[in-house]
């Protein structure tokens, strides 16, 4: 399958991106890694006319401990974040989270940015940074500004991005020792998960975010209250679903991915350390 | 748009539509039919190259976004007198391959885990090369193939 025509500009900077995108209007989309965009392009399921390649911003791959958070480059690549030995110490849910995420050739040239601002329910890195709190930058034409994670995912493949701002960084506070799992159900090794979890825990507090169980990443904020309450493990899985709403697809009814979510969020408690 | 790519060692410059996959260009461009294409999806990694020294799966890459990249294709593998590479020579020693359909992808795909982990146990092996399916079901003696590979 070939993608429908399409004209390609490359962009030197995040500047240039910005402004080729503002110049070539609503039908034109940023190229990154292209692991997200390109299938749909040859399904098409997306049709842009224009193609702003941003995969040579190589200023944007980084990843920088900033005190109480670290700042990952949007440009960074899932294999890098795998392979992070900073975020292994400081954010190892994430790092972790990163290494399932399609393949190893897929990691070699997916990024982190391209993952969340495609806004995908069913890939992991959004609802693992939506778990963990995180802050994403934007950059438009009048500046920066900082989106929670909680406020940005707005629709199946939607995100709070204008059409002219480009994700730049990715900001995600430290775990502190925090205890962690991540809880990925497929059929085989390489698919998107059916039902995953993300998901911290320390003294009380708790992240847990859920993927592929709605529209958009979910966060469980009622199993986290619960937990906070002084429920068990077990107890505050049974609000899994309650942020939620499942739907049917070809792998899981949405009976099924409710009893699954239920499971998994209990599992994944359990290995984080909630009693 | 004018793209130049290094395949193999040898320089090819072309012009190509921005929406050519790298695995057309290399298969009908550059004419190496070694990368094979199976799904298309980005899920069989039948077309696994090296791009940059990485393993990739090229029909989902733009030939346009490879530009000034040093690409390794199966065929770039042995060398020139015709020694196999160690990778290649394991896959026939351990009958790595049955049909060989997804052997060229397989070989790509193992040497470039061998590059990030010289020393992977079975599992990290099997785990390495997830993004590569083999319809005959080979796998155990594709793994044998890649830990004889890595102990050479």
């Amino acid at each position: 399958m070939i993608p429908a025509k399409f004209d390609y500009v490359r962009a030197g900077s995040a500047e240039e991106a910005i402004s080729l995108i503002g110049e070539h209007g609503d039908e034109a989309k940023f190229l990154a890694g292209g692991h997200s965009l390109l299938p749909l392009m040859k399904l098409r399921l997306a049709q842009p006319t224009v193609l702003v390649d941003i995969g040579r911003l190589t200023d944007l791959s980084y990843i920088r401990d900033a005190g109480d958070h670290v700042a990952i480059g949007a440009m960074t690549r899932h294999m890098d974040v795998e392979t992070s030995e900073m975020l292994a110490a400081e954010l190892p849910l994430l790092a972790h989270a990163a290494g399932h995420v399609g393949d190893p050739q897929v990691r070699h040239r997916g990024t982190i940015g391209g993952s969340i601002a495609h806004a995908d329910p069913a890939s992991d890195l959004p609802a693992t940074t939506l778990a963990l709190g995180a802050t994403y930058i934007a950059q438009g034409p009048n500046g920066t500004r900082e989106i929670a994670a909680a406020d940005f995912y707005q629709g199946f493949l939607t995100s709070a991005l204008e059409a002219d701002e480009i994700l730049t960084e990715i900001r995600v506070p430290k775990m502190a020792g925090a205890g962690w799992s991540f809880q990925k159900f497929n059929r085989r090794a390489q698919d998107w998960a059916i039902v995953g979890v993300a998901a911290w825990y320390r003294d009380g507090a708790s992240g847990v975010g859920l993927v592929n169980m709605g529209s958009v990443p979910v966060l469980a904020t009622s199993v986290s209250a619960a937990l906070a309450g002084g429920a068990s493990a077990a107890d505050a899985a049974e609000q899994a679903v309650a942020e939620a709403e499942p739907q049917g697809d070809l792998n899981a009814s949405v009976e099924y991915r409710t009893h699954l979510a239920k499971v998994l969020v209990k599992r994944a408690l359990i290995e984080a350390g909630a009693a | 748009m004018e793209i130049s790519v290094t395949v193999n060692g040898v320089t090819h410059t072309n012009d190509v539509e921005p929406r050519m996959l790298l695995v057309q260009y290399i298969r009908e461009t550059v004419g190496l039919t070694g990368t094979n294409v199976g799904c298309d999806t980005s899920s069989c990694g039948a077309c696994s190259l090296h791009l940059n020294g990485e393993a990739v799966k090229s029909c989902t890459v733009l030939a346009v976004q490879a530009d000034g990249a040093d690409i390794t294709t199966i065929e770039g593998m042995a060398a020139a007198d015709g020694t196999l590479h160690p990778m290649q020579q394991a896959f026939m020693e351990n009958h790595g391959l049955q049909c060989g359909y997804c052997t060229p992808g397989m070989v790509m795909a193992a040497t470039s885990l061998l590059k990030e982990n010289p020393s992977p146990t079975e599992r990290e092996v099997r785990l390495g090369l997830e993004g590569n399916l083999c319809r005959c079901t080979g796998y155990h003696n594709i793994v044998q193939s890649v830990l004889a590979a890595a102990a050479k």
